[in-house]
């Protein structure tokens, strides 16, 4: 029989494991605390818990579900919150009240709920891996796709229309060797990645509504990105806005190790955000995974798998999916705490030397991809990870590290903030390599200038930076980050810029500034262009409503041209 | 509880002792430990296996032998006996009365170390407390519930800030005060005393419990004190409705003697000899503070600690910044301007702040005022700096503006001495007469309407009042 031997924190180590494998789940002492086997060496183990361990005792028993961490997905994930084992946090509240209880499992799907299942096949039909049979609509913004589970192919014996839990079985496959049932609902260890077919070179930007994201550092679809910024400058407000306004189908949000009190922003938020284009709450494309500092240690590291196999499997379905982990400094602090209590020996600061291994099989599972599944259907999972470096000193473990395997880099900087200048994203030591392959994109959709705008606006803040010891530059760069690079994510216009609306703001700003420098080299001191009512007009771009700004972008460009002009006659009199 | 006592220590290293013999010891379980001359020390058992069981001792080691002295294993984790008896009182760092008055008997026992809030069980803190400082009234605004550190240095005056917010804090438009209790962790008997004093004369005793561990005081017992603070803080909150301030001072020395543990195990350390887990440690202490959905009480922390050589890069501010929610950080260079308090309003940060100020809250330009009064500060702080370099002849009419303005803002905003107590009105209504020389295009942080209705009206006296 398996029993506690050793306890010292989150670490447990366990005799009498006879035939247990590697990441399989147990159930620990009286409580039946849940925790996952890390070593093991003869019958003995040494087991990670996700729960608190105070109170348990040498001698305990330990029961082996013989399964690896594993989630169930179905219909009913979206608009949930989980902690990093998926137990949903608001029955959890129920059961357990207002602190986190121990030692409870509940399922993560509502067991009792009715949904409509709707078949796409019909009895017949000749079905195989990843090919939908059916849906289910989920929230009125997402249809939830029903498909035939990984290696099963055959001809469909059954498939029934109507109202079924989680549970029941909608449609019957017969394979070559067996009957497989199908059910709404499926489960993945979380461990290992959904697997796809192949993967697909990213072309489309995602979206964010947020200027100096999409104008000079954007993420594509399928991209990955980190955001990395000491403490105090808005990492956590930039993800959010991320999760709020990206133009992604389902999005994530992994809360992992931070503040309780901003999951519960997202909570009391979200749902009365409207999504721009559909106007339904956010909330109806968000799933939730909250494991708090607070909350167990081991559990935060599992946080991070919870909720990418989630993203996954709407990919699955041909969603674009984004996931926002906050932060994954938290995650890599998880890992070093349990190989500490393992008495690994130790990497870089203290992490293990997996460190590196670890994160860029985590950003390896995003990407845009043709998954499983006889349609040629196309998906993608945005991954965007926040990361809390010490002393904002980047040259850190986890800073590089996750570096080296991210294509967009958001350096967000104390400095800026401290300005408040926000978002803090500081413009001359970010980067996306996504840019130039977004090129086409921008061209194509948003205007053929697009390239050469955005190019000469980065020189000019290149410009600015090299000659701000001494002076400032004219108007001009400083406009461009006042009045365009500056966003305030609290107020309700300025929050969410569309594209065509950063177009445009954006060439007003730099035809100001030709018209700005070509003044001033004929003499007009800048004292006088200061003072121009057009000057004024453009501060009042970002607060303009997106349905008016055609109207005041036209009273800008003609009061602009007409000043100047005035100017330019008053100097040459 | 055990009747065994075991006289089997094989060895004492730093706080911790190794008893041998003991089959099974929880995780977390309280120990007493028994002196050969018959002293009784506690201890909490950290590491347990069969056969064997570490012991953190809370208190010194000294007299203890590996003969002679016997450990109790007493069947429980640790507990702390509430009461409303407590208000009024003073404990030591462990919880036993430092007031001659009696022990603390309850039937009500709350574990020391209790599982974290569910984050779904938690209400947003959004209520405007109003501490009567403009550098935190108007530029970093503390709302209920909220954990906000102040982050200091050697020499500087956070004791006295403290106080002056126990003694200030008010929400307005109810009559209902807040609670203190207030944790002594490691400082001295000068500084406790200071503090005992300002509740005694501000009347605020009667409500105030005080554990108190000085730095005479036996190091280990700090790991229990802010933990001590806060699980009475809760009981007090959350089955007595009260609004409960906690002031945590000096987390610097629970930090030390978290290291001190760390290294008597011989742990791999992280950052500066510090524990890896410190973050999730900290969080223990620092998360236990907010609302909770249904409840009516509150807990709202003051945590203080001094960084050592003024670097908030060091691991102790660093690992708090990113636990709390923003930080109130002084300045050793506003000090000697004789800035009181000397608070750098351009480090400090409240991140609740958004949900406590506004319309019906403090008054709807107030996020604009403290963006543009930021923004300009630093401009002017920029400006200073390049004064020193090039005369401040040689500065741009613009900058000059913004210089005198800084100045301005340090002397007549920032600084407002130990006494004086602000209405939220009095500090914007500052914030706006320190503005009042820039034109409308220079105040890009404000909506030309808020300019309008508050900025360019003349503030009568009458109204400053």
């Amino acid at each position: 029989m398996a029993v506690v031997a050793r306890i010292s924190g989150p670490v447990v180590v366990a005799t009498g494991l006879e035939g247990a494998q590697m990441y399989d789940v147990v159930r620990l002492g009286e409580m039946g605390l849940v925790g996952e086997i890390i070593r093991l060496e003869g019958d003995k183990g040494t087991i990670q818990v996700y729960e608190d361990t105070t109170g348990v005792r040498p001698g305990e028993k330990i029961v082996n579900t013989k399964r690896p961490l594993s989630i169930q997905l179905g219909p009913g994930l979206l608009t949930s919150i989980y902690d990093g084992i998926q137990r949903p946090l608001n029955i959890l509240r129920e059961e357990s009240g207002d602190f986190i209880g121990r030692g409870k499992i509940i399922p993560a799907l509502d067991q009792n709920k009715k949904w409509d299942f709707i078949p796409t096949s019909k009895k017949g039909d000749e079905v195989q891996q990843g090919q939908f049979i059916g849906e289910v609509q989920e929230t009125p913004l997402i249809k939830h796709k029903i498909m035939v589970p990984h290696s099963v192919k055959g001809q469909l014996e059954s498939i029934t229309e109507g109202k079924f839990n989680i549970n029941e079985i909608v449609a019957t496959v017969t394979t070559q060797s067996s009957k497989v049932e199908i059910g709404l609902s499926s489960w993945w260890t979380v461990r290992t990645p959904r697997p796809v077919l192949r993967k697909l070179p990213p072309e489309s930007p995602l979206l964010t509504g947020q200027r100096v994201l999409d104008t000079f550092f954007p993420v594509a679809k399928g991209g990955t990105a980190a955001i990395p910024g000491p403490f105090g400058s808005g990492k956590t407000v930039t993800q959010q806005q991320l999760a709020k306004w990206a133009d992604s189908e389902v999005i994530v949000y992994v809360g992992c190790g931070e503040r309780g009190n901003e999951m519960t922003e997202v909570l009391t938020t979200f749902p009365e955000l409207e999504d721009p284009k559909s106007k339904r709450p956010l909330m109806e494309r968000t799933m939730l995974v909250a494991n708090t500092s607070n909350m167990p240690v081991a559990a935060r590291e599992a946080s991070i798998y919870t909720g990418i196999t989630m993203g996954e499997y709407y990919r699955d379905m041909g969603y674009g999916v984004a996931l926002m982990a906050d932060s994954t400094s938290r995650w890599a602090e998880a890992l070093r705490e349990i190989s500490g209590r393992l008495e690994e020996m130790p990497g870089e600061e203290g992490y293990p030397a997996y460190l590196g291994r670890r994160l860029a099989e985590f950003y390896e599972r995003g990407g845009k991809a043709i998954v499983i599944s006889p349609e040629e259907r196309v998906g993608s999972l945005t991954l965007v990870g926040a990361v809390s470096p010490p002393g904002g000193d980047f040259s850190e473990p986890v800073s590089q590290n996750t570096l080296r395997v991210t294509r967009v880099f958001w350096a967000l900087d104390a400095s800026l903030a401290s300005r408040r200048h926000f978002p803090s994203i500081n413009w001359l030591t970010s980067y996306s390599l996504y840019a130039d392959d977004m090129g086409e994109w921008y061209s194509k959709e948003v205007s053929p200038d697009w390239i050469s705008l955005r190019k000469e606006a980065l020189e000019i803040l290149q410009r600015e930076s090299e000659l701000e010891e001494i002076v400032q530059l004219v108007g001009y760069a400083r406009s461009l980050r006042e009045d365009y690079l500056q966003q305030s994510a609290y107020d309700d216009v300025d929050t969410y810029t569309s594209i065509k609306k950063q177009f445009n703001m954006l060439s007003v700003i730099l035809e100001f500034g030709k018209l700005e420098a070509d003044a001033i080299k004929k003499g007009i001191r800048s004292s006088q262009i200061g003072g121009l009512e057009s000057r004024k007009l453009i501060s009042k771009m970002k607060w303009t409503p997106e349905n008016q700004i055609d109207k005041l972008l036209h009273e800008i460009r003609t009061s602009m041209r007409q000043e100047f002009e005035g100017l330019l006659i008053k100097v040459s009199q | 509880m055990s009747t065994i006592s075991f006289k089997t220590l094989s060895k004492i290293a730093g706080p911790l002792i190794f008893v041998e013999g003991v089959d099974n010891a929880a995780y977390g379980e309280m120990v007493e430990i028994k002196l050969e001359d018959g002293q009784r020390r506690e201890g909490q058992v950290l590491d347990t296996r069969k056969g064997l069981a570490v012991v953190q001792v809370f208190g010194p080691t000294l007299g203890l032998g590996t003969t002679g002295t016997s450990t109790r294993f007493l069947g429980h984790t640790a507990t702390l006996a509430v009461s409303d008896e407590m208000l009024g009182r003073v404990f030591d760092g462990l919880g036993n009365p430092r007031d001659n008055g009696p022990k603390i008997v309850s039937k009500q026992k709350f574990d020391l170390v209790g599982s974290g809030i569910n984050p779904y069980s938690r209400e947003q803190p959004s209520e405007f407390i109003q501490t009567g400082m403009s550098n935190i009234d108007g530029m970093n605004t503390l709302v209920r519930g909220q954990k906000l550190p102040i982050f200091s240095g050697a020499g500087l005056p956070h004791n006295m800030l403290a106080s002056q917010i126990a003694r200030q804090a008010k929400v307005r438009g109810t009559s209902e005060s807040f609670s203190v209790v207030f944790a002594a962790i490691g400082i001295t008997s000068e500084e406790a005393n200071f503090f005992v004093k300002q509740f005694e004369e501000s009347g605020a005793l009667g409500r105030t419990v005080l554990f108190l561990n000085l730095s005479s005081d036996p190091s280990m017992e700090r790991i229990l004190t802010p933990r001590l603070a806060l699980t009475t803080a809760e009981f007090l909150a959350y089955e007595r409705d009260m609004h409960v301030l906690v002031i945590l001072t000096d987390m610097t020395n629970y930090c030390e003697a978290l290291r001190e543990i760390a290294a008597a195990r011989e742990e791999v350390p992280g950052r500066r000899g510090y524990p890896g887990y410190m973050y999730t440690d900290l969080a223990s202490i620092y998360e236990r503070a907010g609302r909770i959905k249904g409840r009516k009480g509150s807990v709202t922390q003051i945590p203080i600690l001094t960084m050592p050589a003024d670097d908030i890069t060091h691991p102790i501010p660093d690992l708090t910044g990113y636990i709390t929610e923003g930080q109130i950080v002084l300045s050793r260079d506003l000090q000697r301007a004789d800035i009181h308090p000397p608070a750098d309003v351009l480090t400090s940060l409240s991140r609740l702040m958004n949900q406590g100020i506004g319309k019906g809250r403090t008054r709807e330009d107030h996020r604009s005022l403290a963006d543009q009064l930021y923004s300009t500060y630093a401009q002017g702080k920029d400006a200073r700096a390049l004064a020193a370099i090039v005369g401040e002849e040689a500065l741009s009419e613009l900058d000059r503006k913004f210089l005198r303005i800084a100045n301005n803002f340090e002397r007549k905003f920032v600084n407002q001495g130990f006494d004086e107590d602000r209405s939220i009105e009095e500090t914007l209504n500052i914030g706006w007469e320190l503005l009042a020389e820039l034109s409308d295009a220079d105040m890009k942080r404000i909506k030309p309407e808020l300019i309008e209705k508050y900025g360019r009206k003349k503030i009568s006296p009458k109204e400053v009042e």
